[in-house]
């Protein structure tokens, strides 16, 4: 989990430099005001890699090495263990998948089909919520 | 040899057959190489559909004071053109259908890591991409503001009617749509690693895979943020990007080249880490500099999120030296990377065929195309050369090189296993050479219109001007490229109609894909080889050339101590019997 989360912090770091170099050269220019909305866009970039490369570092420190990060394991490191749970199939994405057309078509057609949409999302999320409890369909 | 159906207690393993038929199992699959292959066929009819536009452009343009089409149509064709080939096929076809095939089986997971959120990528990106081009059939036309959609322009008064509204919506679901694929590719890769797969041993292509998911998730919310407040430009009477309420025009270009640049590479590391499967096995040797392509990756969408105002020189409002300087520095990593590739092939033994043959043809047309922006990273000459024919050459060389070029390498080397049957060498080779002579026939004389003033997206021009000529090589070269294409799609015809079944491993691949089945069984693996380098494949069937042996007898002899028995890592945990 270090590797991840040293990727994530690297990336944390160039945003955190370039967003202060990127301000402090901006600044006393006559369009700043164009400079300032990039640097907010840098330091969000910034935060994007903060966030769960810290929480990945802590992680690292409070978890056993896992067979992925051990060079020396073997297909049988973690035998028995669950890696997941895989769906084979499911019909709510589909639904999900129209239902966020349908709203999206709402910015063009006008607000009928948003109500449309989200009345396949409602039963797309309960479609989804059931599907999980009782386990996916095989 | 351990079996890996040991490893994990899956859900739902059991083989399909208890499942939907028909198209409803096409529907309902979260299976990662059903929604894998869905996203390349759609991707691929895209791109024929965005081709077919580009022919109808290169006729127009072949005679001067041309009436093929009108000023409208033009407009509306080198919009959908770019926006179909950035948006709906260059991204999708590796993010969402290579990556989405090849990475869960380049790590050894049986799915990606969100089946369900997987699928629902899927469907945003079949509306999405249906809904732009049904803009066509609006009543003003599909949209006509070029696929950067420059604010002025875009406005409400500018660009009225249905077909630019249908434009953003599209955007907003693709949007979505590859910031849930980046989502489950990050995670895949964190957490459904096989046994012994270290970050440090995934294939070059899975690197890539991730390291683009971190972009589109960097870029990707500006995107989706930016066109909806076009949108509300439009409709709700906000004026963000209108003068005349006080707003900004050239802040949407600054928004949008914020998500622009990086989605430049968006289009290019994935297609990157494609030629970095294909070289090493068609030279039969390692990847040349591993760790050095790794960082390389890093460092390009590092430096890529501070380059997005080299678009916007001619604004006056960016910081001229700062943006510059940024984007020759990424001139050093895409440069290693060159040398790396060259240093994959340097020595081996190379073998011809299709795959190789777009993948050198990538490295020629790139090296090309990332020259000229260098070029175009200096001021001066950027001033110059803004809006000509000379931007629009250059981006479809590195564009072109790599969407096509290397994507085309990546279709022919893994169409085997994905589809379980053979290309036939004879037509990939010769759609390779109509379509590395039509490359060059077609772009290098538009550098040429460039340098003589010719400018982008304008339907018709003068004979007086002096551009006939150029402009005719250039449209007799699109025809090569088309034929180019329609070979390949007869290649694909011919492997479906008479089909060559392929070998689990017909290149003597070195990553874990050429492991399993062609095409993989469900939940890909019924068995994994131990992985002690970033070629455990390679390892097990050569174990006499294992690199990690070199390295094993290397690191004895340093330290003094007997050097391991030839049975040692490669072979022995895994034992006898075929992978």
């Amino acid at each position: 989990m270090k590797h991840e989360s040293y990727l994530m912090l690297i990336l944390a770091v160039f945003g955190a430099i370039i967003a202060f170099i990127f301000w402090a050269v901006g600044l006393n220019r006559s369009y700043v005001t164009m400079t300032s909305g990039g640097t907010v866009m840098l330091a969000a970039f910034c935060l994007l890699g903060l966030l769960p490369g810290a929480y990945y570092l802590w992680w690292s420190r409070h978890m056993t090495r896992r067979a992925e990060d051990d060079p020396g394991a073997t297909p049988a490191s973690d035998a028995g263990s669950i890696v997941g749970v895989f769906p084979s199939s499911s019909i709510w994405p589909f639904v999900l998948g129209g239902a966020a057309l349908l709203v999206a078509l709402s910015l063009v057609f006008g607000f009928w089909t948003a109500t449309l949409g989200f009345a396949l999302a409602v039963s797309a999320l309960i479609g989804v919520i059931v599907e999980s409890r009782r386990g996916s369909v095989h | 040899m351990t079996l890996i159906a040991e490893r994990p207690a899956l859900v739902g393993h059991p083989e399909e057959e208890h499942g939907p038929t028909g198209i409803l199992k096409w529907i309902t699959s979260t299976d990662h190489k059903v929604i894998g292959k869905s996203y390349m066929i759609t991707s691929l009819a895209f791109f024929c559909l965005a081709g077919i536009f580009a022919v109808l452009m290169r006729t127009q343009l072949a005679s001067p004071d041309n009436t093929i089409v009108s000023q409208h149509t033009y407009n509306e064709l080198f919009t959908m053109h770019g926006s179909l080939m950035l948006y709906l096929f260059a991204g999708p076809f590796a993010f969402g259908g290579l990556a989405n095939f090849f990475v869960p089986l380049q790590i050894g997971a049986p799915d990606m890591a969100f089946p369900r959120l997987n699928a629902l990528s899927y469907w945003l990106y079949l509306g999405g991409g249906t809904t732009m081009v049904l803009g066509f059939f609006t009543v003003g036309g599909a949209a006509d503001f070029g696929w950067v959609a420059y604010a002025p322009l875009s406005d409400a008064v500018n660009s009225p009617g249905a077909g630019p509204d249908m434009w953003i919506v599209a955007l907003v679901l693709t949007g979505f749509s590859a910031i849930f694929t980046g989502v489950n590719i990050i995670t895949t890769v964190f957490y459904l690693r096989a046994p012994g797969l270290t970050m440090f041993r995934m294939p070059v292509f899975t690197w890539n895979m991730m390291v683009t998911g971190l972009l589109i998730l960097i870029a990707f919310p500006v995107l989706t943020a930016a066109v909806v407040m076009l949108w509300c430009d439009r409709h709700l009477g906000t004026h963000i990007y209108t003068v005349s309420g006080g707003g900004v025009p050239v802040l949407w270009q600054n928004l949008f080249w914020f998500f622009g640049h990086p989605e430049v590479y968006i289009l290019a590391l994935p297609y990157f880490g494609m030629v970095t499967e294909v070289l090493p096995v068609f030279s039969r040797k390692p990847v040349f500099g591993y760790r050095g392509l790794v960082f390389a990756t890093i460092s390009i969408a590092a430096l890529s999120t501070s380059v997005w105002a080299h678009h916007m020189f001619t604004t006056g409002v960016v910081l001229l030296p700062f943006f510059s300087l940024l984007s020759y520095l990424i001139a050093v990593p895409t440069g290693l990377k060159f040398f790396n590739w060259i240093g994959t092939m340097w020595r081996g033994s190379l073998k011809f065929d299709t795959p190789m043959l777009f993948a050198i043809g990538f490295l020629v047309v790139f090296l090309f195309g990332g020259v000229t922006g260098i070029f175009l990273a200096s001021p001066p000459i950027d001033f110059a050369v803004h809006d000509t024919y000379f931007v629009v050459a250059h981006f479809h060389e590195v564009l072109f090189g790599s969407a096509v070029f290397a994507g085309f390498a990546g279709f022919y080397y893994w169409y085997p296993k994905m589809f379980g049957r053979m290309m036939r060498e004879s037509l990939g080779k010769a759609s390779f050479w109509f379509m590395f002579v039509g490359f060059w026939v077609t772009f290098l004389p538009q550098y040429l219109l460039g340098l003589h003033g010719m400018p982008r997206r304008i339907a018709e021009y003068s004979a007086s001007t002096g551009w006939t000529t150029l402009n005719r090589i250039s449209t007799v070269g699109a025809y090569l490229l088309f034929i180019a294409v329609a070979i390949m799609l007869v290649n694909v015809y011919v492997s479906w109609r008479r089909p060559i079944q392929a070998p689990a491993n017909p290149w003597d691949g070195h990553t874990l894909e050429w492991a399993t089945s062609s095409p993989p069984p469900h939940h890909n693996f019924y068995r994994l080889p131990p992985i002690r380098s970033e070629r455990p494949v390679w390892d097990y069937n050569h174990p006499e050339h294992t690199v990690h042996k070199y390295e094993e007898e290397r690191r004895a002899k340093r330290d003094g101590t007997p050097v391991p028995a030839p049975s040692g890592a490669a072979a022995g945990e895994g034992g006898a019997g075929e992978p």
